[in-house]
């Protein structure tokens, strides 16, 4: 097997994997180290790794973990990633945890944090409110003042300070992360016989389970070893996939649409490619981490902001990665995505863009329907657009 | 004038209709004398600022509720889904995208177009909901942002540097709100009036507490869930008016009366109960019935904290300090009265039951409603293995008739009784 495929394979092993090993191999090297989860979509990760502490993007289990205890605590009509992260942690594979933040990105997160202070009353649980009047002239200086919070509490935790040069550090190292992501995303869109949808998205996601330093490295090879890998252009549609902010859809669900499509831009995991430019070092970095948030951010279903309207930032996204379609998903029961669900259809109708609507659930494991689905709407428009 | 003696009974119910009618006939009315109205909802309606601009305040979530208690709800939820929206949503939202789309002709009036949204992020599909509205009627949307319950740790409590932050935050979105009103409303902003406002619901507040704690009396004299919605509905609805307070007076005369008389709401008052979570209006009735068939009667609810407006005990204004006071007092009611009787309800819950002679508590999960739903299986255990309180978890939905499950829901309402006699059989030997 050549390198990159072994790296590829490796990382797709570690993000598959439910007891996430590459904490634990942290956890190893650093026995005295400290590690804050945080739930979906956005949290500023540079201020937990100023404090020297590991930050784990908690995004469900999918279909690895069979729920046993989280559905006894947890309503029936609620989505799949908020019980299977709860089940993460009833099983015992987050005890490394000292925090859990949950933003407030929806009502079945925010009241899920009752149900892990409940029955985790050693673990610090807290609702990291990220505003939506994100036109107030107050709004930075709120969040930078709740980042402020946060940051407190890590201190203490941590035992150790974050000074402006340490979170300054972080920043920079964090955008470098999202500089590689973009040009992971970059070959993707410009040549995605190169990079499969599934490559780019299980090196994506280990962004948020192993340290920051490591994943850089990884993309950096990844990114050199790219250009020689031999792979053929094939006939597909170029799709933009929209859906993944939270709830993650299967691989197997990816690969059975990257089978019929380039997906050459998507949302997946957007709170990791969040802040789309690189946030300034200069001046007060938590203020700059809060204005980032509201002022150079891409766009979700569970942040409003008037100024990015979400159905013209889909056109846009489209319209930039030379797109032809739009594959448009929602998670079962995903309130804030089914809702958004109808402004984008309506956007892509008026705008006559091609587009497919699917529903997902993680844990999902029969893709025949989808797979017939998929493959209808690709052949359709390679007719069309033959 | 108040009503002397057999007169009360039966005047509050006479006095909320009159008060739904008069609300229903200024909606009706407001799009042709060209008043100006504003949407907004129950948890954080900032009715105080919106009154000083004589807005017509339209509740969404009062006239979906009001749909389905009609039985009327399921046409709307019909073509909402024929719309696009999906099964899985708030009910809610999709009774009120149905009457918008059908010409906001409601069973009740007509419902103006709205020319401001007002929004607080208490609930997260109120923003999406208010975002239906943006595209639909091009309309300003406020969208003020509460940060309320944090969860645990250091700096979560309300003494905390974080509540202060909050407060500041709250106090200088309000002060945007009151230059968009003006905008909006074409007037200046009165800060008399807002006082005006402000002191009438300090009067209301007080009333509303009076009424609620009259069902610590045996029997009690009302049903936290049967008139609770009542009760909910006038203090949003006429929130900051004379109007409002004066029904909460003639409320606790009444309720005064029937204590009085010895008049419980149900016949034969068995057994005791706190609903947790929010109702099913569809079978709005038939919902009470299959608890007081047993002589279970609800004394209180989180529902009435959440959804009434968010009082806490000693909720008061302080008028020589308008603004700052309301965004304190918002901030209040934001940690303590919309988000923990949701989040984090359980202790609140477990000196309820102590102080109200409690015996169970229904915990109501519905598919529309996730803010209030999400935990509350947690809650009921976690409420049986510390407190030994006895706790029945149902679920249907808030408006959509379609899943309302009655066999289902009875089996399990009486099996939660007979336990409960069983237990005081065994706890009188």
């Amino acid at each position: 097997m050549d390198e990159l495929a072994e790296v590829l394979e490796e990382t797709r092993a570690l993000v598959e994997d439910p007891d996430l090993p590459s904490v634990r191999r942290w956890l190893e090297r650093n026995p005295q180290g400290k590690v804050v989860g945080h739930f979906q979509v956005y949290f500023p990760e540079e201020v937990a790794h100023a404090a020297g502490v590991l930050p784990v993007r908690i995004m469900g289990a999918g279909s690895a973990l069979q729920i046993r205890q989280a559905d006894a605590r947890i309503a029936a009509f609620v989505c799949s990633i908020v019980r299977s992260s709860l089940e993460l942690a009833l099983s015992g594979r987050l005890d490394f945890l000292s925090m859990f933040v949950v933003p407030s990105i929806c009502d079945a997160a925010r009241n899920s944090c009752g149900v892990w202070v409940r029955n985790f009353p050693n673990l610090t649980c807290r609702v990291l409110y990220l505003p939506h009047n994100t036109g107030s002239s107050y709004a930075a200086t709120y969040l930078r003042d709740e980042y402020r919070g946060i940051a407190g509490i890590i201190e203490e935790m941590a035992g150790r300070s974050i000074t402006d040069d340490s979170l300054r550090t972080s920043i920079a190292l964090f955008n470098e992360n999202r500089r590689l992501l973009r040009e992971l995303y970059r070959v993707k869109r410009e040549t995605p016989w190169l990079l499969s949808t599934v490559e780019a998205y299980t090196l994506t996601r280990a962004a948020g389970l192993m340290p920051r330093e490591e994943h850089n490295a990884l993309l950096r090879r990844v990114l050199d070893l790219l250009p020689q890998r031999q792979a053929k252009r094939q006939d597909k549609i170029r799709v933009v996939f929209e859906g993944g902010f939270c709830e993650q859809p299967p691989l197997d669900m990816l690969a059975v649409i990257q089978d019929a499509c380039y997906i050459v831009d998507d949302d997946l995991l957007i709170g990791l490619r969040w802040l789309i430019e690189d946030v300034p070092i200069e001046g007060d970095p938590l203020t700059n981490l809060a204005r980032a948030y509201l002022d150079q951010s891409s766009y979700s279903p569970v942040q409003r902001d008037p100024r990015k309207p979400k159905a013209q930032m889909l056109l846009r996204r489209i319209r930039e990665s030379g797109a032809e379609a739009a594959i448009i998903a929602a998670p079962k029961m995903c309130e804030p995505g089914l809702e958004e669900q109808v402004n984008y259809i309506r956007a892509l109708e008026a705008a006559e863009i091609p587009h497919l609507v699917l529903e997902f659930e993680e844990k999902m494991a029969v893709f025949e329907q989808l797979r017939m689905e998929v493959e209808t709407f690709a052949e359709s428009l390679l007719f069309e657009l033959a | 004038m108040t009503n002397e003696g057999p007169e009360r009974i039966g005047a509050t119910r006479k006095e909320s209709r009159r008060l739904l009618d008069l609300w229903w006939q200024e909606m009706t009315t407001a799009d042709e004398t060209g008043r100006p109205a504003a949407y907004t909802f129950v948890m954080g309606s900032l009715n105080e600022i919106l009154r000083v601009f004589d807005f017509t305040v339209n509740f969404p979530e009062i006239t979906a509720l009001q749909t389905a208690i009609r039985g009327q709800s399921l046409g709307f939820l019909q073509a909402a889904e024929d719309y696009g929206y999906s099964p899985d949503i708030c009910g809610y939202v999709k009774v009120d995208v149905g009457l918008q789309l059908k010409g906001r002709d409601h069973p009740h009036g007509k419902v103006p177009r709205p020319s401001l949204v007002v929004a607080t992020n208490m609930c997260n599909t109120y923003i999406k909901w208010a975002e239906f509205w943006e595209h639909l009627y091009q309309c300003p949307v406020f969208v003020l942002d509460l940060p309320a319950w944090r969860g645990t740790g250091a700096e979560a409590s309300l003494d905390s540097q974080t509540f202060q932050n909050d407060l500041r935050y709250v106090e200088a979105q309000l002060r945007e709100l009151i230059a968009l009103c003006e905008r909006v409303a074409g007037k200046p902003f009165d800060v008399d009036r807002l006082r005006e406002a402000m002191a009438e619901v300090n009067r209301m507040a007080e009333c509303y507490h009076d009424v609620l704690a009259l069902n610590r009396r045996r029997p009690a004299p009302f049903n936290a869930v049967r008139e609770g919605v009542v009760y909910q509905g006038i203090s949003n609805l006429f929130r900051g008016s004379p109007e409002g307070t004066r029904f909460f007076e003639v409320a606790r005369e009444e309720l005064r009366e029937r204590i009085r008389l010895g008049i419980g709401t149900v016949p034969d008052e068995k057994f005791r109960l706190l609903l947790s979570g929010t109702a099913c209006y569809p079978y709005f009735r038939r919902f009470v019935e299959l608890f007081e068939e047993w002589g279970g009667v609800f004394v209180h609810s989180t529902y009435t904290v959440f959804a009434g407006g968010g009082f806490l005990p000693g909720f008061a204004y302080d008028l020589t300090r308008p603004i700052e006071s309301l965004a304190e007092q918002l901030l209040y009611s934001a940690w303590l009265g919309f988000s923990t009787p949701m989040f984090s309800p359980q202790e609140w819950l477990a000196q309820t039951v102590r102080e109200w002679s409690v015996d169970g508590i229904c915990f109501h999960g519905v598919k529309s409603c996730r803010t209030t739903s999400t935990g509350l299986p947690d809650v009921r255990e976690w409420l049986r293995t510390r407190y030994d309180i006895p706790g029945l978890f149902i679920q249907s939905d808030l408006v959509d008739p379609r899943l309302w499950a009655e066999a289902q829901i009875k089996n399990r309402v009486d099996a939660f009784f007979e336990a409960l006699a069983s237990r005081r059989a065994v706890a009188g030997r």
